[in-house]
């Protein structure tokens, strides 16, 4: 049985060596993955808000459903994401099968649900709580949403940062969609998948701790950078 | 300018979950004046000002401003018993009406600290809002309703739970902008403080208005039963 120490032991030692495919992977892990978080946040952010606010017909079934997505399981998103930009797939002619474009796209697909799904909590909590206030000061429908936004932005960096650990982890749909290609499409997770079936324990184990300390690490800086935990800031 | 004044309400009902709040109430409130609302619990005064600020909408009767309920808006502010604190700063809060109405953001900050230092909160400007007393909760939201010089400012019982100090505090910024030129329509049970701030005074009870009087008159030969019995501290029926 692989014990963990030596894959501890190897994870230094692949930093140590700063081993250079091993920080191409990391490179490549940080580019998809952020690429789709900022994406994501994009459309998830602004649409929790708009369902947070908006009052429509099928409200309640829009948010059921959206809740029901962050389920999605990512094999079958990478399935399909491969059936449509496959050659013979009505986004074939762009070429971007087993491409890191695919591997966001992909992501994207995953992670919009959870972040539009933790952002819609946070903002009706809060637009509970200013309804009255915004309503009184005349404030027009795009205002609202700007300043929910804005002071749900503590929340809302927790939706993004969501998005981002589901992200990061994920290998089932950027398997299928990327391919694994070393040099093109290898991230860590793909890598430790591939170390694994070829029975080197260690490494997988060492490329699974770089991968820990790599969320760690993206998260802990952002909470620095946005001054999360400072006394008496949201 | 546009005046939106006088206010008048004729045969307003408010009508909640199959529950009569307000009844058959018509008013009518002058362009210039210190109105305080008053009455027991439950007797809908909270209702009455949401109402007439366009908050709760009427199950008959009307409300009628002297202009358009369009132009009535924007001179109209609000002050609720518990202040909503935006999660940003006082200073920040208190200019935020200002750029919600396309003010500059250096010239909504200049006029947010003039006024920030006008309602005593000058010293806190840089905080977050969630982190001041019950009392500058209350400065901030009366600072945040006057920054853009509402003609008309709603106030549901802006010194509830304060201490002396603070009550005071308030009233002299209430009686600083009444005297500047702001109508002002205020709920509250304290009677003192009715008797200090009022020009006139409305007594409301089980959503029925049971007097609208001017205040030495109210104070001094109260014609209703019910406002009576409040004013002599007796449980009113």
């Amino acid at each position: 049985m692989i014990d963990v120490w030596e894959g501890i032991l190897q994870a230094f030692r692949l930093v140590y060596s700063l081993d250079r495919d091993l920080f191409e992977i990391v490179l490549l892990s940080l580019y998809v993955t952020l690429s789709a978080v900022i994406v994501a946040s994009l459309i998830g952010l602004p649409l929790g808000a708009w369902l947070a606010v908006n009052r429509f017909r099928f409200r309640r079934a829009t948010i059921a459903l959206l809740n029901a997505l962050m389920g999605l399981p990512p094999v079958v998103v990478g399935l399909i994401v491969y059936i449509l930009f496959s050659r013979s797939g009505p986004f074939g002619v762009f070429g971007l099968l087993f491409t890191p474009t695919a591997m966001i796209i992909a992501q994207v697909i995953i992670i919009t649900p959870l972040i539009a799904s933790i952002a819609h909590q946070a903002i009706r909590d809060l637009w509970a709580e200013y309804h009255d206030l915004l309503i009184s000061l005349t404030t027009s429908k795009k205002q609202r949403m700007k300043t929910l936004i804005w002071d749900a932005r503590r929340s809302l960096l927790t939706a993004s940062l969501a998005g981002f650990g589901r992200a990061i982890g994920e290998v089932g749909a950027i398997m299928i969609v990327g391919g694994n290609i070393d040099h093109v499409t290898r991230v860590l997770t793909t890598a430790i998948a591939l170390e694994t079936g070829k029975g080197d324990f260690a490494l997988a184990l060492g490329l699974g701790f770089i991968l820990i300390g790599l969320a760690i690490a993206v998260n802990m800086a952002i909470h620095v950078l946005s001054k999360t935990e400072r006394g008496g800031q949201w | 300018m546009t005046t939106i004044l006088p206010l008048v309400l004729e045969n307003v009902t408010v009508r909640k979950r199959d529950k009569t709040i307000l009844k058959d109430i018509s008013l009518n409130f002058a362009p210039v004046g210190f109105t305080i609302v008053m009455g027991p619990n439950g007797s809908g005064k909270t209702t009455l000002l949401r109402l007439m600020h366009g908050l709760e909408r009427p199950r008959g009767g009307s409300v009628k401003w002297s202009s358009s309920e369009r132009e009535a808006r924007p001179q109209q502010a609000f002050v609720f018993q518990t202040p909503v604190m935006m999660r940003r700063s006082v200073i920040d809060n208190i200019a935020y009406p200002q750029i919600a109405h396309g003010v500059s953001r250096a010239t909504s900050s200049s006029k947010a600290a003039d006024w920030a230092d006008n309602v005593g909160l000058a010293h806190v400007k840089s905080i977050e809002a969630t982190n001041l007393s019950g009392g500058e909760r209350q400065k901030l939201a009366i600072a945040r309703a006057l920054i853009n010089q509402p003609e008309l400012v709603f106030l549901d019982e802006p010194t509830t739970n304060l201490d002396g100090k603070s009550t005071r505090e308030i009233e002299g910024i209430l009686q600083k902008a009444f005297n500047g030129g702001t109508r002002i329509i205020m709920t509250t049970h304290d009677i003192g403080q009715a008797k200090r701030l009022a020009t006139d005074v409305v007594f409301i009870n089980r959503g029925e208005l049971c007097e609208h009087s001017p205040a030495e008159e109210f104070f001094g030969a109260t014609q209703s039963s019910a406002a009576r019995a409040y004013l002599n501290g007796d449980i009113v029926e």
